[in-house]
């Protein structure tokens, strides 16, 4: 069991407030993580959990242990570095035992505690080897393992995999996954990189300058945005969106008046939407049809086929100067300069008021 | 390409560059090296020729006088004083010999010289001679005659081994390194800590007592010897320690090196990724262990460079070797005791020269062993990982 709560946590550096007042709840064994762009606070939200910081207000609590103000050691957290932070001069065994040997440990329980963690990440071979002599992802996996050895309540990972090359990230992503199901660890673990938060969480946190933007499993973040950042943070290409004014307002509908002359009607439900308001409308690339052929079709001109040759990215300016990226087939026939439609269905539309509240996040929104 | 001079395929600022360093090796070498060689020659030739002349035979005008009457025997009829201008042992040979003062190269080794009065005069290469004549001689003090000898180049540890013992230079070397190594010690391992407290550990007042250190670089030397000699022979009078001793001078030697000393190591540990340290943090160590288990291992560049800088300074130390020191056989430190040297045997050359070269070989030796540490020192905190 290790359940992470934080309740109204507060950092002031100085004058500055850069978290203000953070509410989350993380399950047991869950892989949470902390995504935003940088200076959203989320090293620091990470930081204070591991208690390399000083908590200003709030409280932090590790299976209903009140741990904002222990030590980092005795929080029962372990922590992975960016930069790895292997100590130098140490072997690889050494540098796993070291927490060990620091408590004071019995020789035979700490061999095996590090012997079954290098055993686990298949790193037995490197034991005696100084980082010095260690690729860039055995070094990453080194600082796993002294992590393991630890045998933490939660795991804290900081941005782990960004100072591997992309095809070793790709790798040490799936490997965390599934060394992740194996401890049966919670996982506390901070990216900028929304990939990895989509393809590893089981549960994402959206941070921007200091706040909690949402909270929700990937294809929840994905599929109902609960605002306009969300929506564009997550996903790659991201979100098309399109400001727009209200044209009118039927019961439970409204309706939108597109760049070059075309309407679109979007069902909003009792949402308290004027004609005349200002709204943003969102549509993912893969949900925008070239050539056309929904109830509702734009006209672009292509200005950059991108063939990444299972599928192929069209980015696509309107006569509004916009430019919206749809998703086409690897062998799409569109040339740069052609003048293409581009179909947007009504029911997987996303809508978000002035302030970028989700108005409505159309028929993807349906539950799966 | 366009810039490079053709054959030396160099530019000409690295050209220049080139030429500059050779000339700073240069005016640094040659010196030393004119010191260590005059100390291996022999003493009568270092007073006569420079240095750069000693792979060359060299001449010199002397004189003998042959044995006096007392020391003639009867050969075949005739008396003879037989002996050698040259002592047993000694490279030199006659290149020619003479009479007259001003007539040195007159006869060649072998040939007889005619005296006025009948008296024959025979000179070997070797520097034997005979002396002949027909009636007895009556000679009080013996004949002088004027040669020119001829002495090759002659190496020899002999003038080391007269000052290590009868001049008591070895002695005094023993006293500086006692002096020397706990003097570079003992700050080592105050700044060490220091500096770890002022880059990882938070207090308050952290960064104005850093400033206050950084400020007493800039306080000169001399200006505190009084007040700190007073000082010490107050409290050495009431604690019962001798008025000169060694326990002055190392703490003396300690509180001048510290400033820097806290200076460069804080820098250097600055400088360590500080992941590093808290992810000992987070591995349970306190702040003593991640000092000694992480930081002074991970510093032993920045320590070692400032550990030749200390022992360098202490080596050459005059000053406060003169304050704090007295100039007992058991105390003095060579320095004091080569300017002693100067004083007394300022003719000596092969003792002045034999010295100073003992009192550069620490330092050299230390230099040439840990030159990499040199410059990592220099640029110590501005080269991360240094």
């Amino acid at each position: 069991m290790a359940e992470l709560r934080l309740e109204n946590v507060v950092k002031k550096f100085g004058e500055t407030e850069v978290l203000h007042g953070v509410d989350l709840s993380i399950s047991d064994k869950e892989f949470t993580v902390f995504v935003g762009p940088s200076g959203c606070g989320k090293s620091t939200l990470l930081r204070l959990i591991a208690g390399l910081e000083d908590l200003t207000s709030g409280e932090i609590y590790i299976d209903d242990q009140d741990v904002g103000y222990l030590p980092p050691a005795k929080r029962g957290i372990a922590m992975v570095f960016q930069s790895y932070a292997l100590y130098p001069h140490m072997t690889v065994y050494d540098n796993m035992a070291f927490s060990l040997r620091l408590a004071k440990t019995d020789k035979a329980t700490m061999d095996a505690a590090v012997q079954r963690a290098a055993r686990i990440l298949q790193i037995e071979d490197l034991l005696e080897r100084k980082p010095k002599a260690l690729s860039g992802g055995q070094r990453q996996r080194v600082a796993i393992g002294r992590a393991i050895v630890r045998d933490p309540r939660v795991f804290l990972f900081d941005e782990p995999l960004s100072n591997l090359d992309a095809k070793l990230r790709v790798q040490m992503r799936m490997e965390l996954t599934k060394l992740q199901r194996e401890l049966e660890a919670t996982i506390v673990y901070v990216t900028h990189d929304q990939v990895e938060a989509m393809t590893m969480a089981d549960k994402i946190v959206v941070l921007r300058d200091g706040y909690v933007e949402q909270v929700g499993s990937p294809l929840d973040l994905y599929r109902r945005p609960a605002n306009l950042f969300v929506a564009q943070f997550i996903g790659s290409p991201s979100m098309n969106v399109l400001e727009v004014t209200a044209k009118a307002r039927t019961d439970k509908q409204v309706t939108l008046a597109l760049p070059g002359e075309t309407e679109i009607s979007i069902p909003v439900g009792d949402h308290p939407v004027h004609a005349g308001d200002t709204v943003t409308v969102g549509v993912r690339p893969e949900h925008l049809k070239a050539g056309g052929g929904a109830s509702c079709n734009l006209s672009g001109e292509v200005m950059v086929a991108e063939r990444l040759g299972g599928f192929t990215y069209l980015h696509a300016k309107l006569p509004s100067q916009d430019i919206i990226t749809l998703l086409d087939d690897g062998d799409s026939k569109a040339k740069i300069g052609d003048k293409i439609d581009i179909g947007i269905p009504n029911d997987a539309s996303h809508l978000f008021d002035a302030k970028g509240v989700a108005i409505t996040n159309g028929l993807a929104s349906t539950p799966t | 390409m366009s810039g490079k001079i053709p054959f030396l395929n160099m530019s000409p600022g690295r050209l220049a560059a080139t030429l500059l360093l050779l000339f700073l090796c240069l005016i640094w070498t040659i010196p030393t090296a004119g010191l260590f060689i005059s100390s291996l020659r022999d003493k009568d030739q270092l007073i006569i020729s420079g240095w750069w002349t000693a792979l060359i035979t060299t001449e010199r005008n002397e004189r003998g006088r042959t044995g006096p009457s007392d020391a003639q025997f009867e050969r075949e009829g005739e008396f003879v004083i037989a002996g050698s201008f040259i002592p047993e042992g000694s490279s030199k040979s006659i290149l020619s010999f003479g009479d007259q003062q001003n007539d040195l190269g007159a006869y060649q080794p072998g040939e007889t010289l005619v005296r006025g009065d009948g008296k024959r005069f025979t000179l070997w290469e070797d520097g034997s001679y005979e002396y002949v004549s027909a009636i007895p001689f009556d000679l009080q003090r013996g004949q002088r005659f004027f040669f020119v000898a001829t002495i090759p180049p002659t190496f020899s540890l002999a003038n080391y081994r007269e000052v290590l013992t009868s001049e008591k230079i070895g002695q005094s070397f023993v006293n500086t390194f006692t002096v020397a190594i706990p003097a570079t010690i003992i700050p080592i391992l105050i700044a060490a800590f220091a500096a770890y407290a002022f880059s990882w550990m938070k207090f308050p007042g952290r960064q104005l007592i850093f400033v206050f250190v950084v400020g007493l670089l800039v306080v000169p030397l001399q200006m505190t010897l009084i007040p700190l000699l007073r000082m010490y022979n107050t409290l050495g009078s009431v604690l019962g320690i001798e008025a000169k001793s060694y326990i002055g001078i190392w703490l003396a030697h300690t509180g001048f090196g510290l400033p820097l000393a806290i200076y460069l190591l804080r820098n250097y540990m600055t400088s360590l990724p500080r992941d590093l340290i808290e992810s000992a943090k987070i591995d349970g160590a306190s702040h003593f262990q991640i000092f000694s288990k992480l930081l002074l291992p991970l510093s032993i560049p920045a320590l070692a460079s400032f550990a030749i800088f200390q022992f360098l300074w202490v080596w050459n130390d005059l000053l406060v070797a003169l304050v704090f020191l007295g100039k007992r056989d058991d105390q003095i430190v060579l320095t004091s005791k080569l300017r002693e040297l100067l004083g007394s045997r300022g003719e000596n050359w092969e003792i002045l020269t034999s010295s100073a070269f003992i009192s550069i070989i620490v330092p050299l030796v230390v230099f040439f062993a840990l030159q990499r540490y040199f410059v990592r020192g220099l640029l110590a905190g501005s080269v991360k990982g240094g």
